[in-house]
Formats: structure tokens, sequence, C-alpha cells
């Protein structure tokens, strides 16, 4: 019993009698399991869910031959349908709110609503970006509050605000290297990533116009340092390294790793993927770091939309600094934010940016929201994220390591990410199977099959916002969807059975892409 | 912390579990003296949800919002009305709180999303396919020419004078390290957009001709006659649209012979927010699919046989192909892109028609109440919601002196072209549905008392 739960209630176990197998439906809808067609079906052309009066007169004639011919073929919805069909499909959705999202090195936290409020202030909400200066000082001030949190805390020189998601970061970073480079005159075309690497790091370097080379891990999951200083030279412009590292483990070579590449002529790009684990714990600039995206829909709670958007502001050191895109804002000695763009850059000093990522000055609606998280959890609450968030991940992984195989686990702790392999699994059975019969335990699954450098990778990531009971109803089916597995059920491989969807055949939809809907020819 | 469940006791019981004797040791692979071992000095320590709303609305009115003055700002980002529904809908937590859909089986309501949205963007541009959203109109533009010159195996992109000055400033950025030439000018101040002057700079080392519709003048240029001279020279074209409500109004640029048209969805169901986030929008010839950057979602069905949606085609995509994907974009706009949907999906084909109408007669009205007053020329003869006059002054100081006048009267072009001594005396303003009469008599007093 616990102090929330006097009663000592538990849920029922589920079994095949209550799931309503075998129960047939007339309309398709499994109680509260809804079915919910396109817009496109139950949608018409003569629809609207917003009333508007047809202007006066014949306003459309100036336009003569650019008129379009028949209005765009795209059926309405009035109100209560619209809102009848987007609730309905949101029910087929899992989100933070319902449960934990343990998906690795994805920092799936609450959504805290006061961030939601705030951005929705007129004053933010309703401001155009190109309004006189004069009419948004509170704006360069919020995004100017932010971007000094993000120095502190980090222990950086500078940040550029503009980049839209952690890889438009890691590109921003990455052409700031190049800028400085160019500037001092040095062709270097290499840049380093270890394998354990995110997708987007080997992608924004090519992007960049580098050639990517693999530094390989050690046993214990860590860069190799030999190897690494193995292939610096000149013509490495830069590594970029996840820390905590994609493992979930933290580099204790990081600093060494830092003045290696420095001696080298190169500059550190930092990942930042992983903040929550070390933020107010650990200042990335005292480990060397050049520059780092910090990920503000990650460890900064806002929201993650299903797929966005998400902000990636990057700190950046003293040597890179001048490189900053523009646009950023600086404080003048009175006190005020300014906003340097390109026509007042020359008079703040700031003739060396790389150019522009975006149109406009970065995630604002983001900004506000990760001020206000920042806000209200203070300096020494951030610190409490980092160590909570640290401690859940350890207690999923020494809670589960007897069943399955940690493969980091006997080197010590792990950093705000569990580990686990499906090397221990009877043949025929995988992570795949796990994840899958997790959906059916009403849980969001972990991260799979990945990092590529661990076979069958399981990455579970709880995050600070779930409560020890929460973390204990998780680990108790984790375990026992493991169970099955290494019991060889082979009813498994049919998980998930009680999601509004079976597994889904993603090779058919790759082999015949269907990405728009199409009237029925019949 | 009213964010942070764990108690004192839950720490100790788990430490007990993990069979450390305090969390620093869990921190061990941290190097000595790197360990912070308090809160860093200098920083506010945590605050009651009241504190930080009193601070956060400290902030927020030091803005002067839109909607509390008459207002006729665009250049690229539009104020429209967003119905009560499309911001109630987008934050019910099974959308605002749920990752990137990874496991299809319990992101169907996502994936639908997506699916629908691929389906009403491709139809408003006039493409045959379209993808699940980008950042926003500028860097969708950009990765439309890596696309161009990927198909094309061609380096140069010949971007109009009617590009958005920041669109372009993100190309030549990206240029600068990709190696590929762009091509660009400042626009002229005159009625035309300029196609003949394009249609010269058309060479077989052209991989795309890129032009806005309705361009940063607020003109619309012939993308027919474009697409046409871009075509004869193996080159595509890229349209590029910043303001979608005109679409219900003049013609698709898919329909009109783009290859590839992008632009930025923020005008519908998105705020103006200060500049984001908003949305890219994406759509091309079905033949490029393999070429697209982003995610796509497709449909497919599940072991059941029922209908069922999957993100697809990812062997494009950084986190398989790694360094040989079409872009490194990973998290794009999934949540503007819901609320884009929606206000869609609310407006219907129909609806959409007769709110560009409005948008457009509503310009009509401020441009010819502005013509009136004395020292003031409108530059556009065919134009949707958005026109360029021209002052007997610098357009930045009139600006700024409408503001302390209390009217936002629009983007001044020195603010997008600085140091541009032909486009400094002009304005772009923008009227919408949301514009009253009163409102142009206010900008309309306001502008002839500052230039008397």
């Amino acid at each position: 019993m616990s102090a929330l739960n006097p009663s000592g209630w538990q849920p029922s176990m589920g079994d095949a009698g209550t799931s309503g197998e075998g129960v047939f439906t007339s309309s398709g809808d499994r109680g509260l399991m809804f079915e919910e067609p396109l817009s496109f079906e139950i949608g018409a052309i003569d629809k609207c869910g917003v009333d508007m009066d047809e202007p006066e007169g014949q306003p459309v004639a100036a336009l003569g031959p650019f008129l379009r011919k028949s209005a765009p073929d795209l059926p309405g919805l009035t109100e209560p349908e619209t809102v009848r069909h987007y609730s309905r499909l949101s029910r087929q959705n899992y989100g933070i709110d319902l449960g934990p999202f343990p998906l690795g090195s994805c920092t799936m936290k609450h959504n805290p609503r006061l961030n939601e409020k705030v951005a929705r202030m007129p004053g933010f909400a309703d401001v155009h970006p190109l309004q006189p200066p004069s009419t948004v000082r509170g704006a360069f001030e919020a995004m100017d509050e932010l971007a000094e949190w993000l120095i502190s805390l980090t222990g950086m020189a500078a940040v550029a605000m503009s980049p839209k998601a952690g890889a438009h970061g890691e590109l921003c970073g990455l052409l700031c290297i190049r800028a400085a480079h160019d500037h001092a005159g040095e062709a270097r075309d290499v840049i380093l990533v270890p394998e354990s690497a995110h997708g987007t790091n080997p992608a924004t370097a090519a992007f960049a116009g580098y050639r990517v080379e693999s530094i390989p891990a050690t046993a214990s999951g860590r860069v190799d340092l030999a190897a690494l200083k193995e292939k610096l030279g000149p013509h490495v412009a830069g590594v970029m390294i996840t820390n905590p590292n994609t493992c979930g483990l933290f580099e204790p070579d990081m600093k060494a790793i830092s003045d290696a590449v420095h001696a080298a002529g190169g500059y550190v790009y930092c990942d930042g993927a992983n903040f929550n684990a070390i933020v107010g714990k650990v200042r990335p600039g005292d480990l060397g770091i050049d520059a780092m995206h910090i990920n503000l829909h990650k460890t900064f709670s806002t929201p993650h939309g299903g797929g966005g958007p998400g902000s990636g502001p990057v700190v950046l050191s003293e040597a890179l600094r001048p490189f900053a895109p523009l646009p950023f804002t600086v404080r003048t000695g009175d006190g005020e934010a300014h906003l340097v763009e390109e026509s007042n850059a020359e008079a703040f000093c700031h003739t060396l940016a790389f150019g522009r990522m975006t149109a406009f000055h970065g995630q604002m609606g983001m900004f506000t929201r990760a001020l206000t998280y920042i806000l209200s959890h203070g300096a020494d609450g951030l610190q409490q994220v980092a160590e909570d968030a640290v401690l859940n991940a350890n207690y999923v992984l020494r809670s589960c390591d007897d069943l399955l195989i940690a493969p980091f686990g006997s080197a010590g702790p792990c950093m705000h990410e569990a580990l686990f392999s499906d090397s221990n699994l009877p043949e025929g059975f995988g992570t795949l199977d796990v994840a899958k019969g997790l959906i059916d335990e009403g849980f969001h699954p972990m991260t799979v099959y990945f990092p590529l450098v661990v076979k069958g990778a399981m990455l579970v990531e709880p995050t600070e916002t779930e409560s020890k009971a929460g973390l204990d109803r998780f680990i108790t089916s984790l375990r026992h969807v493991a169970k099955r597995a290494l019991d060889g059920d082979e009813t498994l491989h049919a998980a998930p059975v009680l999601a509004p969807r079976r597994r889904l055949d993603e090779t058919l939809a790759a082999r015949k892409p269907v990405l728009v809907w199409q009237r029925d020819p019949g | 912390m009213r964010y942070l469940p764990l108690t004192a006791a839950d720490r100790t019981e788990m430490l007990g579990v993990i069979g450390a004797g305090s969390v620093n040791e869990l921190f061990c692979d941290v190097p000595d003296g790197l360990l912070l071992d308090g809160p860093i000095e200098g920083l506010p320590l945590h605050a009651s949800e009241m504190a930080v709303e009193r601070h956060m609305r400290g902030l927020a009115v030091r803005n002067l919002a839109a909607g509390d003055a008459p207002f006729f700002l665009g250049a690229g980002a539009y104020r429209h009305h967003i119905p009560a529904t499309v911001d109630h809908l987008i934050q019910r937590g099974e959308f605002l709180t749920a990752y990137t859909p990874y496991q299809p089986e319990i992101a169907q309501g996502t994936l639908q999303v997506l699916f629908e949205f691929q389906t009403q963007v491709a139809r408003l541009l006039g493409t045959e396919i379209a993808n699940a959203s980008m950042y926003d109109g500028s860097t969708a533009c950009w990765e439309a020419i890596a696309m161009a010159t990927r198909i094309t195996r061609r380096g140069r992109a010949l971007l109009s004078s009617g590009l958005h000055p920041h669109y372009v400033a993100v190309a030549n950025t990206m240029a600068r390290f990709t190696g590929d030439k762009i091509a660009a000018s400042t626009p002229e101040l005159s009625a035309s957009p300029g196609e003949d002057e394009l249609f010269a700079q058309i060479d077989e080392q052209t991989a795309c001709v890129v032009v806005q519709y309705p361009d940063i003048l607020g003109r619309i240029p012939d993308l027919a006659r474009i697409a046409e001279a871009a075509q004869a020279k193996g080159a595509l074209l890229i349209a590029v649209v910043t303001e979608p409500v005109a679409l219900g109004l003049i013609e698709a640029p898919g329909n009109l012979g783009a290859d590839i048209v992008v632009g930025e969805g923020q005008s519908l169901g998105v705020g103006l927010q200060f500049g984001g986030p908003y949305l890219g929008l994406f759509g091309c010839r079905e033949k490029f699919v393999r070429q697209m950057p982003g995610r796509l979602c497709g449909q497919t069905v599940d072991a059941a046989g029922k209908r069922g949606f999957v993100l697809t085609l990812s062997t494009r995509e950084q986190h398989i192909r790694r360094e040989k994907a079409t872009s490194n974009i990973c998290t794009n706009s999934g949540l503007c892109a819901l609320a884009f949907s929606i206000h869609m999906t609310l407006l219907g084909g129909e609806g959409l028609a007769r709110l560009a109408r409005i948008n457009h007669a509503k310009a009509q009205a401020t441009a010819a109440r502005l013509a009136k007053v004395p020292g003031v020329t409108c530059l556009n003869e065919a134009f949707f919601n958005e026109v360029t006059i021209m002052l007997p002054r610098p357009g930045g100081e009139v600006i700024e002196e409408l503001a302390e006048r209390g009217v936002l009267g629009g983007v001044p072009l020195e603010r997008l072209y600085p140091g541009v001594d032909g486009l400094r005396n002009a304005v772009l303003v923008t009227a919408s549905e949301l514009t009253e009469e009163a409102d142009i008599e206010a900008l309309a007093d306001e502008l002839t008392q500052v230039l008397a």
C-alpha cells in the first residue's frame, strides 16, 4: 500500500476472456475503441465549419488570368463533426499524459500546462516577427532571458537561438565549425562520428559538406580514445560526440577527447540530446565542448506534438561565438535586450556570422514554454531533475537486469537511460516482440534497435516525472513480457492484440506507396 | 517541486535496490572536480506557478499584441482568424504529448492526421504528393533546391528577385557549404514581377528556378510561362507559397506546371508567435518521391487486414541511411501540421475560397484607401492580400512613427533589404479577414498625419 493508494486497490489482471474477442459489432467500434474514417470520406465540398459572409461586389476581377478554375477539391466538415473526427482519432494515440513513454534518447517527460498557458498569452502568441522593435521589447527580453539560462547551465560563451530542432541545431554547430576553419584559411573535410551516434549526426555532417569517418566503441560502450587519436590530423575538422552517449553512459574521457581534438586543430561538437541526465550537475563547457545543441523539446519539456515542433538552440564556445548565425539577442549596458540581424550586425560587431538558418528568429513559442519550465524549476529544481532521471533509470536497470541482458550493466551505473539487449531471448524471439507485448500491457515501448552497437537494443528512458509506483507498474510489465519471451510464448508474436491496430505491414507501405487519399475509382 | 513525483523515502528505497549509497554515486563516471556540488550559483531557485506566471506576464505585456492595434503586417507571416476548435483539439493530450509515431499500432491518430494532411497539402498545392511537413517555409525552400540538384545533377539554382529575402539568405547560407551556386537578385519596384529578366538567366547548368507566388512585393508571377521556360532547358520549377490562403483564389502552382511546390503553412491554424514554430509545406511530382526530404506517411494494412497508416520510405532518412540520407531532418512540425489540417477541414475547399475572396476584398479596400493618402502610391496591378506602397520618405521611420501612434502599419522593405537604396521608401501592407473598416481608416488617417 502506498500513500497515494491507501485502499490497496489493484487493477484486475487482463485475460483473454475480458478482451471481447469474438464479439461482433456492426459499427466496427468496440466499446471505447473507435474506428474513424478519413475526413475525405465523411466530409463534403459544400460543408464548412467557419461562418463567413461573402464580400460585396466583384472583388476578384482584377485577378483575371490568375483565378483558380474551381475551388480546391477539399471536403469540409461542420464544427461538431470536426471536433468528433479529431477527438475520436486522438483516442487511437498514446501520449505521455496517459502513461510512461520511455523512449530512450527522446526524453518524454511531463509537459506542464502552465507552459501552454504562457505561450498563449497574446503578448507572445499574437506578435508578428517583423513588428517594430519598440513594440516587442518583452519578446527580446524573453529570448535573452532563456539564452542567459542556457549559457549558465552549460557554462558556454554564447548561444544561437534560431535552429528549429535538434538536427537543425547540429547543422548550425557544424556550420560554425566550418566557418571558423574557413576564416582561418584551413580546408578540413572530415568529421569523426562514433558508430553509436544518432543517425542525424552523420546525415548532418554530410549535409554540411563533410566526409564522415567512424570511431569505434570500447567494450564498455565508450568512445575509444586511442582509436580517435589515431584518426586525428590536419584533415579533421572536428568530432561529433553524444554525451551522455547513446548507450546511456557518461563519457569519462570527454575532457581528454576535447583536448586531443583541440590540439589537432579541430572542434568538438556535442549532441545534447541527452542533456537531461546532467542538467545542473555537469556543465558541458567544463568538458571542452565548442558547440552543443539543446533540444528544448526534450530537456526543457516543450511538447513533442506527435513529431514536432522542436527547438534546438546551440550553445557555443568563445572560439565559435563570432560565427553564430543571425539573428540572436544581446543585452546592452543599459539592460535592454536587442535583436541582432542583418541590418545591425555591424553595429553589434558581429560581422563573421555564417549566415541565416531560417526566416525570422526561431521557435519563440518553444522559448516561452522552455523559459517557463526553467523558471519553475530554478537551478535547484533542474539539478533534482537530472538526479531523479538518473535514479529512475538505474532503478529500472537493476530491477530487470536479472531477466534481460544489460550489456554495460556490470561496468557500473547508467545515466538517464537503461540499456538492454535481446541476446538472451530464445531463437525466434526478439526486441520487437518485447516492445509489442508492452503495448498490450498498456505502455508505450522503449526505443528499439538503437543504438546499433548493441544487438536487439532496448533503450529505456523513464525520465524524472515518473513516480516510483508508476515505475514499479512498468517494471512488472516489462518483466512479465520478457518472461513470456524467455518462456517461448508463441502468442507474443501476434502482439499487440489489444491496441487499435495489430502489427502493420510496413513492407507493403514502402513497396507500393500510397501517400495521398484517392477516391475509390469504383 | 510540483513536477517531480519521487519522495525522499522513494529515493532512499530506490538507492537501496540499486545498491548505491547516494545519488552522486550514480554520477561516478564524471571525473573529479567536474560534478557540481550544489545548484549553479547566481541563478534563481524554483518558483511557484503563480510567481512564474506573473513574471512571464510581465514580459508579455511589454509587447504590443497584433490584436490590440490596427495591424497590417505580412511578408511571410500572416495573421488570420483561428477557430477556437483548432486550439482546443491540438491540446488534447493524446496529440500534444505523443512522440513521432514510431509504434504505429498506438499512433494511428497522429498517422491518420498526417495522411489527411498530406492529401490536403497536395490538393491545395496542386501536386501529386506531399510530405508530413518541414520546419518552415524557408527551410522547405532550401530542401527543395537541394532536391532539385540531386534530381537534375546540376549545381546552379536561379532564384527570382521576388523570393522572400530570408528564404534567399537561408539558401545562400546552405549553398556556401554545399558548393551549389545560387543566383539571386533584389527586386525592382515595378508592377511586373520580372519574368523576362529571369528567362534570360536560365541555362543548361540551371537545376531549378525558384519563384515565389505571390511574390515578396505582393505581385503574382506568371508561373505557367516560367515553368515552360525552365523545363525547356531541363530545369525544374520550384514554386514558393508563403500565403497558402491565396490558393483559395489563384490557381495552384502544381496545376501551372511547377515540379516542386513548397510553402509556409502558418496562415492556416497557426498563430504568429513572433516567428515560430511554423510549418513547411512540401509537395512534388510522384516520380521524385525517393528524393524527397522529411517524413512520409503511407497507407497499409495490419495483420488482421484493417486499413492503417505508417511512416514509410524511411530508407531516404537519416536514421536508416545516415550520411547518405536525403536530408538530416528528424523532428518536423507535427503539431502545427495538425493545426493546419484541422483548420483546413473546418474550412473545406469552398470555405477556403470564400476566405480568400474576403482577404482579397479587404486588401483592395486597403490599397484603394491608402492610394488617396497624399504622397502614397501603390505598386501592384494584380495582388492577393498584400500590396507594396511607396512613400515620400524612408518606410522604416514612417512605420516606427505609426507604431508610436498605436498602428502597426506594415513591413518596411528596408527591414528586409537593409542598405538597398531603391527599396528604402517602400512598405509592404497586408490585409486579411481580420482587417476592419476602422483599421483601414486608422492607418490612412495616421499615415496622412505622419507624412504631412
